[in-house]
């Protein structure tokens, strides 16, 4: 009997550690942000935050300043969208864009070594375009990014690809004929969570303005027919937005009642305006790249990278905790005039 | 003699010869499976396996409630492009899916729903014929049907989350999808979509009697097994003939709270309790949709949630603006 009950012990004790292998260790601290007893509060884990800061750094590259010098456009050819800055914040763009980008690969990786003009390497094309990309989001998407900004370095982070991009996802391969439909779901949800929610809420919500709102605005029934099944499209999408951002869903809302903007916090707002920012963006600039990107840089559907938010986030509330550097780099501020 | 002093079962239930139950009627089965004694279930309860008696109505209900399994499974194992390891990796994952909510209450194709459609209507066919089953056995051996209604309370919620709802809101797609995970994602998006569910007055007392059965158990079970070695565990003797266990037993409830339940009326407790919890869950998602569109704005508008300060001030919805867009 006494060895059954060690070994019943025992066998406890290590089922309880791997019950515990999913647990976060503590400590957890919470901050309190809404009225008190409405359970509105940001959870925190100091250690993680401490890991994450190194993360949210601003990288150490000399500012590309305006000068007296001539215009970049005399001085080098075939520029589109700097060619009335000065020509020394011009260089100065150009290698902070290799610190950003391609710290390892140098100019090179978009420029023709023997032809810097030519617009031969791809990459050069997109890096072009992305510049606009940067410079009409500085200007036309202040309801999101404020007056903060964004640089290259936002999403970048030293890589030539940003660490969060997404592609088109039909999910796993299932068998072919009258069985085994996962609706889009029903399967370990990468974007949400790791939740069977809808494992590809993005191309829905973020690549095509297809309708977020699915609460009731009325105590009784006055005419919504949204479903259950569109809720947990919409729900996908917000444990994204949560994970993203690296907060829970009282950040923005106050959970007894999601839909209510009375009762949420002002960055429902913002967020508000990041959804259809990063819609513009994936309209208008990402996916026409997809035909000039090559075929190994497109999703298992063809489709080129997109961003979503945590291209930027990267699992911060705001990115690089919100430092701007964009009075480092004004030309990246607003379009500029050959744009 | 033993005494229960450990909170695990020390007696082992064993007969010198396996115990054949009452007389049988005319006209039923015969009896299955020769008794015979597990010492290892001897520590939970009564060591002897058997007889079993399957008859016409539990056979059914089993061959009805595999075929639905298989529907289950195997459209499961079919999402995983029948990929065994994938199967057991993924299993709490995968599911059976409901109808799109546009195919409304029509007869959908078999891999958009037609599947769940079928699974329903037999795990259904089968649970009530366990049903069935269980009212005859109890009447066979001449026993009151509590256990009966009790269980037809449970298919109660099943058949509204899973048919009458659905049939009401007009669609299929309202209903519970077949899967681990995906039924619990489903109740959380049922409760964001109908405005937090939390503020449905049914659900708070199925909530209510859901925690009280737990804790009904949790007093009852402790209060005889720390009575029992005053002979307590013979409970129902003791509704009649009440000895000093039970004195003990009510003395220590009365000293405590000031009120004891009797050794007969614990069990009609427990019973309501156990028995309110799907059917006040049932009613309450019975309303959802069909009478309530959003229970946190029906309970501000009758008094039950309470307005906080806004802290954040007045925060306008962006859609509302000439500036903003869809």
């Amino acid at each position: 009997m006494n060895i059954m009950l060690k070994r019943l012990a025992g066998l406890a004790c290590l089922g309880a550690f791997f019950l515990l292998q999913g647990c976060e260790r503590p400590p957890i601290e919470t901050v309190q942000r809404g009225y008190r007893g409405v359970a509105m509060g940001e959870v925190y884990n100091p250690r993680r935050v401490a890991d994450q800061a190194a993360n949210n750094a601003i990288p150490d590259v000399a500012p590309a300043l305006p000068g007296p010098g001539p215009k970049a456009s005399t001085v080098y050819k075939n520029l589109k969208v700097l060619g009335d800055t000065d020509s020394a914040e011009f260089v100065g763009i150009m290698a902070a864009m290799t610190a950003w980008v391609a710290p390892s690969q140098g100019c090179t990786y978009c420029h023709d070594a023997a032809n810097f003009a030519s617009d031969g390497l791809y990459t050069k094309v997109v890096a072009r375009r992305m510049l606009q990309m940067t410079q009409h989001l500085n200007q036309d998407w202040k309801s999101h990014v404020a007056g903060t900004g964004v640089t290259c370095y936002t999403c970048h982070r030293g890589q030539p690809v940003p660490a969060n991009i997404w592609f088109g996802n039909d999910g796993e391969k299932h068998a072919d004929g009258v069985l085994g439909d996962h609706a889009g779901k029903n399967e370990p949800s990468q974007i949400a969570g790791l939740s069977s929610l809808p494992f590809d809420p993005l191309s829905t919500f973020l690549d095509a303005p297809n309708e977020i709102r699915v609460v009731g605005q009325t105590a009784l029934p006055t005419g919504n027919r949204k479903s259950i099944k569109q809720t947990e499209w919409t729900y996908a999408l917000m444990i994204h937005m949560s994970e993203s951002l690296g907060v829970n869903c009282t950040y923005c809302h106050n959970s007894r009642s999601f839909t209510d903007w009375d009762q949420s916090t002002p960055q429902r707002a913002t967020a508000w305006y990041g959804i259809r920012m990063v819609r513009d963006l994936n309209g208008a600039y990402l996916d026409p790249l997809a035909t000039t990107l090559p075929p190994n840089r497109h999703g298992p559907m063809g489709d080129g990278p997109k961003v979503d938010c945590a291209t930027c986030h990267q699992g911060a509330y705001k990115p690089l905790y919100g430092k701007s550097m964009l009075s480092d780099f004004p030309a990246l501020a607003a379009k500029t005039s050959t744009n | 003699m033993l005494e229960y002093q450990n909170i695990f079962t020390r007696v082992q239930v064993r007969s010198t010869t396996p115990e054949w139950g009452v007389p049988l009627g005319r006209g039923t089965w015969i009896r299955q499976v020769k008794p015979f004694y597990l010492r290892w279930l001897g520590y939970f309860g009564d060591a002897q396996i058997g007889p079993i008696y399957l008859g016409a109505t539990g056979l059914a209900s089993l061959i009805f409630g595999f075929i639905a399994f298989e529907i289950i499974g195997l459209n499961m194992f079919a999402s995983v492009n029948w990929n065994p390891i994938q199967f057991a990796r993924q299993l709490p994952w995968l599911a059976l899916e409901p109808p799109a909510p546009a195919n409304g209450l029509h007869l959908p194709p078999l891999n958009e729903g037609g599947w769940w459609l079928m699974a329903g209507f037999f795990l259904t066919i089968s649970v009530i014929l366990w049903c069935v089953r269980m009212y005859r056995r109890a009447k066979a051996l001449g026993m009151g049907t509590h256990t009966t209604w009790a269980f037809a309370s449970a298919i109660w919620l099943m058949l509204v989350l899973g048919f009458i709802r659905p049939v009401l809101m007009g669609t299929f797609g309202e209903a519970v999808p077949f899967g681990i995970f995906p039924h619990l994602d489903w109740v959380a998006a049922f409760s964001i979509r109908y405005g937090n569910l939390f503020y449905c007055p049914f659900h708070m007392l199925s909530i209510a009697f859901l925690y009280g059965s737990t804790l009904l158990f949790a007093m009852h079970g402790a209060t005889i097994l720390a009575v029992s070695r005053f002979g307590g565990e013979r409970e129902l003797e003791q509704i009649v003939d009440r000895g000093t266990a039970v004195e003990r037993a009510a003395l220590f409830w009365r000293w405590t709270m000031g009120f004891n339940a009797t050794m007969e009326s614990i069990h009609r407790w427990a019973w309501w309790f156990a028995v309110l919890t799907p059917l006040t869950g049932g009613i309450g998602i019975l309303l959802t949709g069909t009478v309530v569109d959003n229970w946190f704005l029906w309970a501000l508008k009758h008094g039950v949630a309470p307005s906080y300060p806004a802290v954040f001030g007045h925060i306008v919805d962006p859609a509302t603006l000439p500036s903003g867009q869809p």
